[in-house]
């Protein structure tokens, strides 16, 4: 089902933002981080902006206010894992109340076409195999498996 | 992995019904399809009917038709109506797995499964169309 699309806008985050996307966080998620939203906002201004991109979609609300509904956060990084420049995705949230209305993919479109207006044609990410909607969400904007298996170990 | 004849038929029909909501399609109109056999098929049909992922209109013009969530369904959904996905757990011991070396051999299997697993579990009957489609495209450049 796509969303009306007069019913959400995306546009890139601002300072104002920060409070409601650390609340969607942490509904979403169960845990509050705020300075860790702080830090990242902080790092996106001011490290480079150009390759770093954090989107937000906005929803209005009945009494014409707004309301963020939904974010996504990526960066190009290079050479990192020998791998030549990609886009890496390593947040995307949508309100629970407001899925599967195209918010996700709107979001997911915008971040890949800033990706390839910096010349950066690979988009990746990584999702813990449990998380099955997330895993869903990006298999179906075309994400399948990559060149590289994640692994690790407990440090006892 | 190679997937049991059923699984594979059941993943067929339930991809053709989905991409068709409009039509109802007979087991042979599948089978003719994909080469395979319509007794067979009839068969998977009915496991995938009481599933409620199919269902059966009768009459002249009768046939199939999908009455599920494309977007919900997954291949582990349809798979694990025919075969066990998680064969490390099924299974329950099996020979040497007393010993360390068969423990380290099980947490290595059990790695697998769970990629398996969580592969099949992530692809929608919606995402397999429009995958599907793109090669379609792609073949026909």
């Amino acid at each position: 089902m796509l969303a009306d699309p007069q019913a959400f806008q995306i546009r890139a985050a601002d300072a104002t933002d920060l409070e409601q996307v650390i609340a969607l966080d942490e509904r979403v998620t169960g845990t509050a981080k705020e300075p860790y939203w702080n830090e990242l906002y902080t790092r996106y201004q001011t490290r480079r902006p150009k390759e770093r991109f954090f989107f937000v979609a906005e929803e209005e609300k009945d009494d014409n206010s707004e309301s963020i509904v939904g974010f996504i956060i990526g960066e190009v990084r290079a050479w990192e894992f020998g791998s030549t420049p990609c886009g890496w995705v390593f947040a995307i949230s949508v309100d629970p109340a407001t899925r599967l209305t195209g918010i996700g993919t709107a979001l997911f479109d915008v971040i890949s076409e800033s990706f390839k207006k910096v010349g950066v044609h690979t988009i990746r990410t990584m999702i813990s195999h449990k998380n099955h909607e997330l895993l869903s969400f990006f298999r179906s904007e075309g994400l399948t498996a990559g060149p590289y298996l994640q692994l690790e170990k407990e440090l006892n | 992995m190679k997937l049991q004849t059923a699984s594979r038929l059941a993943i067929y029909a339930v991809l053709e019904l989905a991409g068709n909501p409009d039509r109802q399609l007979s087991a042979a109109e599948i089978s003719d399809k994909y080469d395979i056999s319509t007794h067979h098929l009839a068969k998977v049909l009915h496991t995938l009917g009481r599933a409620g992922l199919v269902r059966s209109v009768r009459g002249a013009s009768g046939g199939y038709t999908f009455s599920g969530n494309a977007k919900r369904t997954t291949l582990l959904d349809i798979i694990s109506l025919f075969e066990p996905v998680d064969a490390m757990q099924m299974d329950g011991m099996e020979p040497g797995e007393h010993t360390s070396e068969g423990l380290a051999l099980r947490s290595v299997l059990t790695e697998i499964d769970e990629i398996t697993q969580a592969t099949l579990n992530s692809i929608t009957v919606s995402t397999l169309l429009k995958q599907a489609a793109s090669k379609t495209a792609v073949a026909q450049e």
